[in-house]
C-alpha cells in the first residue's frame, strides 16, 4: 500500500520542481509552512515574497507583475484566496485576463481542526462565476503536479484547489497527462456514473465496490477540471448509464454537482444526485470523522447512487 | 517641456476628458479635472513613453488606481497620440474600446485594469517589484483618490512598498477633500494622508496639485528617494470649470449641453490666458 500524501505538499514540491524550468514568481500570505510555497522558497528565495496577512493586496501584487509577462502564483488558505480577495481575482485577474494561478490550499472540511471559518466550501461555486477562470480540483499528488505544469503552461488565470488531508495515490507519474477541460474515466459501468472531484475520487472508486457487491454496476469518472468541465463525458455517462451521482469536498451548491447538473438539464437530462456539504458550515474534528459526519463518504456515494438509479423513467 | 505648455496640455486635458463625459452623458468629471496638471507632467515632461510603441518592455508605467476618473487619462493618451482624439466621443459607447474604466486589454497605453478602488496601488507595487527583480529601471507612478484611503488594501500596499524596497514607485494623493458622499473629512475622515504614509515608512510630500513648479520639484525628490513616495495634492475638485469647482455632486455627473458649452468656453478661455489664442 503506496504512501498517501496531500495534495498540498505536491503543490509545494511541484512550485520547487518547475521553478527550475520555469521563470514562475510566488507570493505567499504568512502561510507557507502550510502551503508548502517554503519548497520553493528555500530553493528560490529571490523569486518568492511573503506579503504577509494581506490577501487583496497579494493578488493586485501580483495582477501588476503579471502585466510585465510574469506568472506568478498566490497563495494561502482557499478561505482567504477564493473568499477574502475574490475581488480581487475577479477585477484584477480575471477581468484583464492575467497570468496569476491561485494555489488555494487547505480546501474543503478536511482542514480539519482549525474549523468552520477556515473550511472553504464555497470556492468552486464562486470561481466558476468568473469569465475566463479555469479551476483545477486534483484528486492526488500526481495528478496535482500535473495541474501545476498545465497552469504554468495555460494563458490566463488559473484557480487550483489542493487539501490538507493524506490521500492516496491513484495515478502513475510517468503516465499521467493533466488535460485541461477533461475528465477521466476511471472504471466502467452501465447502471449508474460516479463523477468525483479531488479527494471525492478514491471515495467514489470505493462506493463502485460497495454497488458492485449488490449487483449494480457503477462507473466512475474523475473530474480534475472543474471548470471548463468537460460536457462530452458528462452527456455520455448520461446517455449510456442513465442516473449520475456528484461528489465532492464542496458545498452541494454551486460547484461540481451544480456544473454537472448544469450540463445534464441543458444536453441529457437524467435523474442525478449530489454528495458533498449539504448546504451547512463545517466544525472543529479530525479530518477523517468529519468526512463521516458530513456523509463524505463511500457508503453515502452509493445511498445516493440508488436514489438516482430509482428515478429512472 | 516649457511649464507654460505644460499648463496649456492640462487645459487640453480638462477639455477632452469634459468632452468625454459630455459625449457620454456619462462619467466623472469632477476628479478628472483635479488631476488635469498630474498627468500633463507626468506624460509630457516625465515618463518615457512612446505612442509608437505602447508595450514597449522598458517604458514607464501609469496606474490610475482612481479609475474613475479614466476620462483624464484617455485625454492625456489621446493628446499623446495613443489614440485618436475623436474617439474621446466614443467614451461609455457599448462598441467602444474605451470603457467606463480603464481596461488594459482594449486601450492602448493603459498599463493596468482599475476601477475599483485601492486595488491600482497594489499592482503599481507589483509592477515596481518586476522592475526590482528584471533589473531594470523603468519607473512605475501612479494616482489614488483621497476618498480611496478609505480603502483598507491601500494600507496593506502601503506597507508593503516599503518593505520591498519599491524606491521606483510614486503615488500621487489627488487631496481634493471630497467624495461622492460629501467632504472627506465629514464621511470617513482618511486625514492626516500624509502622516500616514510616513508612518508607513514612505517619503511624503504635500504639494499645490495644480502647481507644476511643484510637481516638478516633487517628482526629482521622488526619483532621488531611497523610499517610495506619496506626493499628496492639495486640489480642487472641478479645477477649471467654475460651477463645478469644490462640489461632491460634479464627482460622477454628466453636464448638459447648456453646461458643456458654458464649461469648454471657460476652459478654451483659460487655455488662451495662458497662451495667447487667435
Amino acid at each position: 500500500m503506496a504512501d498517501k500524501i496531500a495534495t498540498r505538499e505536491a503543490y509545494g514540491l511541484a512550485l520547487a520542481e518547475f521553478g527550475a524550468k520555469y521563470d514562475i514568481v510566488v507570493f505567499d500570505a504568512d502561510l507557507s509552512v502550510a502551503t508548502k510555497t517554503s519548497h520553493f522558497k528555500k530553493a528560490y528565495p529571490e523569486r518568492f515574497f511573503n506579503c504577509g496577512i494581506a490577501e487583496g493586496n497579494m493578488v493586485s501584487v501580483a495582477a501588476g507583475l503579471a502585466t510585465t509577462g510574469k506568472t506568478v502564483f498566490v497563495s494561502s488558505f482557499a478561505m482567504f484566496t477564493a473568499g477574502r480577495s475574490f475581488e480581487q481575482i475577479r477585477n484584477a485577474v480575471g477581468y484583464p485576463h492575467l497570468n496569476v494561478k491561485i494555489g488555494a490550499t487547505h480546501a474543503g472540511i478536511t482542514v480539519g481542526e482549525d474549523g468552520a471559518t477556515h473550511q472553504c466550501n464555497e470556492d468552486l461555486g464562486v470561481m466558476r462565476t468568473i469569465p475566463g477562470m479555469v479551476i483545477m480540483n486534483p484528486a492526488d499528488a500526481v495528478e496535482a503536479r500535473a495541474a501545476v505544469e498545465a497552469a504554468i503552461n495555460h494563458n490566463g488565470p488559473v484557480y487550483l484547489r489542493f487539501g490538507r488531508l493524506n490521500v492516496p495515490v491513484l495515478f502513475d507519474k510517468e503516465t499521467y497527462k493533466y488535460e485541461i477541460g477533461k475528465g477521466i474515466l476511471m472504471a466502467e459501468g452501465t447502471d449508474v456514473t460516479l463523477i468525483g472531484t479531488g479527494i471525492m475520487t478514491a471515495k467514489a472508486l470505493e462506493a463502485r465496490e460497495l454497488l458492485a457487491n449488490e449487483g449494480i454496476s457503477a462507473r466512475v469518472i474523475n473530474m480534475p477540471t472543474i471548470k471548463p468541465i468537460d460536457k462530452d463525458i458528462i452527456i455520455h455517462a448520461a446517455k449510456e448509464t442513465g442516473a449520475l451521482v456528484t461528489a465532492e469536498e464542496h458545498n452541494i451548491i454551486g460547484g461540481l454537482g451544480s456544473a454537472v447538473a448544469e450540463v445534464l438539464v441543458e444536453n441529457a437530462p437524467v435523474p442525478m444526485a449530489r454528495v458533498g456539504m449539504e448546504d451547512t458550515f463545517g466544525r472543529s474534528g479530525k479530518a477523517e470523522e468529519l468526512l463521516e459526519v458530513y456523509g463524505l463518504n463511500a457508503a453515502n456515494i452509493a445511498a445516493k447512487a440508488k436514489i438516482a438509479i430509482a428515478l429512472k423513467k | 517641456m516649457d511649464k507654460k505648455e505644460l499648463s496649456r496640455i492640462a487645459y487640453e486635458i480638462r477639455k477632452g476628458a469634459l468632452t468625454a463625459v459630455y459625449s457620454a452623458k456619462s462619467g466623472h468629471p469632477g476628479g478628472s479635472l483635479s488631476i488635469a496638471e498630474i498627468m500633463a507632467y507626468l506624460y509630457f515632461e516625465e515618463m518615457k513613453v512612446d505612442p509608437k510603441n505602447p508595450k514597449d518592455p522598458d517604458r514607464d508605467r501609469f496606474v490610475l488606481s482612481k479609475g474613475h476618473t479614466a476620462p483624464a487619462l484617455y485625454a492625456t493618451l489621446a493628446e499623446k497620440g495613443f489614440f485618436p482624439k475623436e474617439d474621446l466621443k466614443t467614451f461609455r459607447n457599448k462598441d467602444s474600446y474605451l470603457q467606463g474604466h480603464p481596461d488594459m486589454k482594449g486601450t492602448p497605453g493603459v498599463d493596468m485594469t482599475t476601477g475599483s478602488l485601492g486595488i491600482g496601488i497594489s499592482a503599481a507595487c507589483g509592477i515596481a517589484l518586476s522592475a526590482k527583480l528584471s533589473e531594470k529601471k523603468y519607473r512605475v507612478w501612479a494616482v489614488c483618490g483621497d476618498g480611496e484611503m478609505e480603502e483598507g488594501q491601500v494600507w496593506e500596499a502601503a506597507m508593503f512598498a516599503p518593505h520591498y524596497g519599491l524606491n521606483n514607485l510614486c503615488v500621487f494623493i489627488d487631496f481634493n477633500g471630497l467624495q461622492i458622499d460629501g467632504e472627506i473629512t465629514k464621511v470617513m475622515n482618511p486625514t492626516p494622508i500624509d502622516d500616514k504614509f510616513k508612518a508607513f515608512g514612505w517619503n511624503v510630500l504635500m504639494i499645490n496639485g495644480h502647481n507644476l513648479d511643484e510637481i516638478a520639484s516633487a517628482v526629482e525628490n521622488a526619483k532621488k528617494s531611497t523610499k517610495p513616495t506619496a506626493i499628496v495634492c492639495k486640489t480642487i475638485k472641478g479645477k477649471g470649470v467654475s460651477f463645478m469647482e469644490n462640489q461632491a455632486s460634479w464627482h460622477g455627473s454628466a453636464p448638459n449641453e447648456e453646461q458643456y458649452i458654458q464649461a469648454m468656453k471657460e476652459l478654451d478661455e483659460a487655455e488662451c490666458k495662458i497662451s495667447a489664442c487667435k
